[in-house]
C-alpha cells in the first residue's frame, strides 16, 4: 500500500535556514548542511528545499549548494526557488535535485511547465501554489507572497495539472508558521479539483493537525517546518501517530 | 579483493548524480558515460531514471546509445540494470508521449497507470514490493519492504519476467528480470537501507 509521507520543508535565505510567520519576520533556525544530514540520519519519507530569496531577488538556484545539500540525501529531495527555466530544472537534476518545484515562473513564464514536463516527465515537477486570504478570497500569490497573480486556488491548480505538473505544493500563507494547524477548506478544495498529489503545507503544530490535512483535507502528504524546527516533534513521531489513526505510513 | 565497476549512462535528461553517489557508497568503482562508445567496454551498465519515455529514446537513438546498449546486453551479456524510466526503456514499446520503440530487451510494452477511486497520478511515495519469484537483485531483502516511487507509466509483461509486484492502481510490475537485464521501477538510490541493497546485490551479479 502506498504510504502517506510527511516531509520537513527547509527554507533557505542567504546564508542559512529561516522559518518565518505568514511568510514575514524570518528567524534563522540554523545551517542547511546540518539540517539534511539530520534528516538523513532519521529516515525522513522525503525533503523540501525552497531557496525563498531567489526569486524576489532575480537569483537563479543556488546549484552548488543544491549539489552540496543532495550529496548527504539518501532519500528524495525536492528542490525550488528561482526556477526560471528549463537549463534552471537540468541542472537542479544533473546536481541532485529528484523533483522540482517550480513556483511563480508556473505563472509568468508561459510554457514552461508544459515543456519541462515533456522533458523531464511530469513526475519531476511539482507546482507551488502559495495561497493567500489576504484580499477576502483565496488567491495564489507568487514570488515569495509578494505578487498579487489575482488567480483563484481552483482555477490555478486546474491549469498546472493540465500543463503537466505532477504535483501540487500547496502552501497556506495565513496559516504559515503560526503551528495552528493547516487550511483544510483550500486543500479539500484543491483536491477535489486535480487528480495528481497534492502536498498540504502551512499550519502544522500538532500531529492532528497532520491527520486532519489527511483524513479530512485529503491531502496526499503533508509538509511542515515549525513543528521540526521549534518542538520535541519528529517525522518519526508523525508517521507513527498517523499509522495509529489508520493512515499507512513507512515504519 | 577487486574493485567492481559500474557505469552510468547521462544523456542528459537524467539525474545522475544520486545513484553514482549511491553506488560509490556501494564501494563500486563509478563511470559516468556520456559517449556510445564508452558503452561496450563497461563491466555493468545502469540506465538511470527521470526524464519522459520518447524525449529519452529519441536522445538514446540519435547519440547512437540504443546499438551500444543493446551490443552489451545481448551479444557481451554483461549486467545491466534500469531504473525508473530506465527500466521501461527495456521494454518494447511505450504510449508515454505517442507510441514509441523502445530497447526492446524485456519483452513487454509500458502504458499508463489507470487510477483505481482515491488513487492518484502520478504514483509518488513509499510502497511495497512483494517478491514473486527468487531474484538475485532482491537477496537478503525481506518480502514487503518499503522503496520510493515516483511515476506515471507502468511495465506490462508476461509472469515469467516479473521479479516484484507493487498494490497500486490494480498492482503494477515493479521489478524485472531476463537473464543479465534488470529493471526496477522504483528508486533504489533514493530507498535508504534497502535501496542500497538492491545496488549491492547489482554489483555482485
Amino acid at each position: 500500500m502506498l504510504k502517506t509521507r510527511v516531509i520537513p520543508t527547509l527554507l533557505f535565505k542567504d546564508f542559512g535556514l529561516v522559518k518565518g510567520k505568514k511568510f514575514d519576520s524570518w528567524r534563522r533556525v540554523g545551517s542547511a548542511m546540518q539540517a539534511v544530514s539530520v534528516y538523513n540520519m532519521r529516515d525522513v519519507d522525503e525533503l523540501i528545499f525552497l531557496d525563498i530569496s531567489a526569486s524576489p531577488n532575480g537569483a537563479e538556484p543556488d546549484f552548488e549548494q543544491v549539489e552540496e545539500l543532495a550529496r548527504e540525501c539518501n532519500m528524495p529531495l525536492t528542490v525550488g526557488g528561482g526556477v526560471n527555466k528549463v537549463s534552471d530544472i537540468r541542472k537542479l537534476l544533473e546536481v541532485g535535485a529528484d523533483k522540482v518545484a517550480i513556483n511563480t515562473a508556473a505563472y509568468y513564464k508561459q510554457g514552461l511547465v508544459e515543456e519541462a514536463s515533456k522533458l523531464f516527465g511530469s513526475q519531476c515537477i511539482v507546482a507551488s501554489v502559495d495561497v493567500s486570504t489576504g484580499s477576502g478570497e483565496p488567491e495564489v500569490v507568487a514570488c515569495c507572497g509578494t505578487k498579487q497573480t489575482g488567480l483563484r486556488p481552483v482555477d490555478a491548480v486546474k491549469r498546472l495539472e493540465a500543463s503537466g505538473a505532477g504535483e501540487i505544493l500547496l502552501t497556506s500563507i495565513d496559516n504559515d508558521g503560526l503551528m495552528n494547524g493547516y487550511d483544510i477548506d483550500l486543500i479539500k478544495s484543491v483536491v477535489e479539483a486535480v487528480s495528481i498529489p497534492v502536498i498540504a503545507s502551512g499550519g502544522a503544530g500538532t500531529y492532528q493537525h497532520m491527520v486532519d490535512a489527511i483524513v479530512v483535507g485529503g491531502a496526499s502528504a503533508v509538509a511542515a517546518a515549525s513543528i521540526f524546527h521549534f518542538t520535541e516533534c519528529t517525522p518519526s513521531q508523525a508517521r507513527d501517530y498517523l499509522r495509529l489513526n489508520g493512515i499507512p505510513t513507512r515504519k | 579483493m577487486t574493485v567492481k565497476s559500474v557505469a552510468i549512462l547521462d544523456h542528459g535528461l537524467c539525474n545522475i548524480h544520486s545513484i553514482a553517489r549511491s553506488f560509490e557508497q556501494c564501494g563500486a568503482n563509478v563511470s559516468v558515460v556520456t559517449q556510445a562508445k564508452d558503452i561496450c567496454s563497461a563491466d555493468r551498465l545502469v540506465l538511470p531514471g527521470v526524464g519522459a519515455f520518447s524525449a529519452t529514446v529519441k536522445i538514446l537513438r540519435a547519440g547512437g546509445y540504443e546499438d551500444a546498449i543493446k551490443e552489451f546486453a545481448k551479444i557481451k551479456e554483461r549486467p545491466l540494470l534500469g531504473v525508473c524510466l530506465g527500466m521501461q526503456l527495456l521494454a518494447d514499446t511505450s504510449e508515454e508521449g505517442g507510441m514509441e520503440t523502445g530497447l526492446g530487451l524485456v519483452p513487454g510494452r509500458v502504458v499508463r497507470l489507470n487510477a483505481s477511486k482515491g488513487e492518484r497520478i502520478p504514483h509518488v511515495g513509499w510502497n511495497e514490493v512483494m517478491l514473486r519469484s527468487q531474484s538475485r537483485l532482491f537477496s537478503d531483502i525481506p518480502n514487503c519492504s518499503d522503496f520510493y516511487f515516483v511515476h506515471s507509466y507502468k511495465f506490462v509483461c508476461e509472469d515469467n519476467y516479473v521479479i516484484g509486484v507493487t498494490d497500486y492502481c490494480g498492482g503494477f510490475v515493479s521489478a524485472v528480470s531476463l537473464g543479465n537485464v534488470s529493471g526496477v521501477q522504483f528508486h533504489p538510490e533514493k530507498s535508504q537501507g534497502f535501496g542500497r541493497k538492491v545496488l549491492n546485490n547489482f554489483m555482485l551479479a
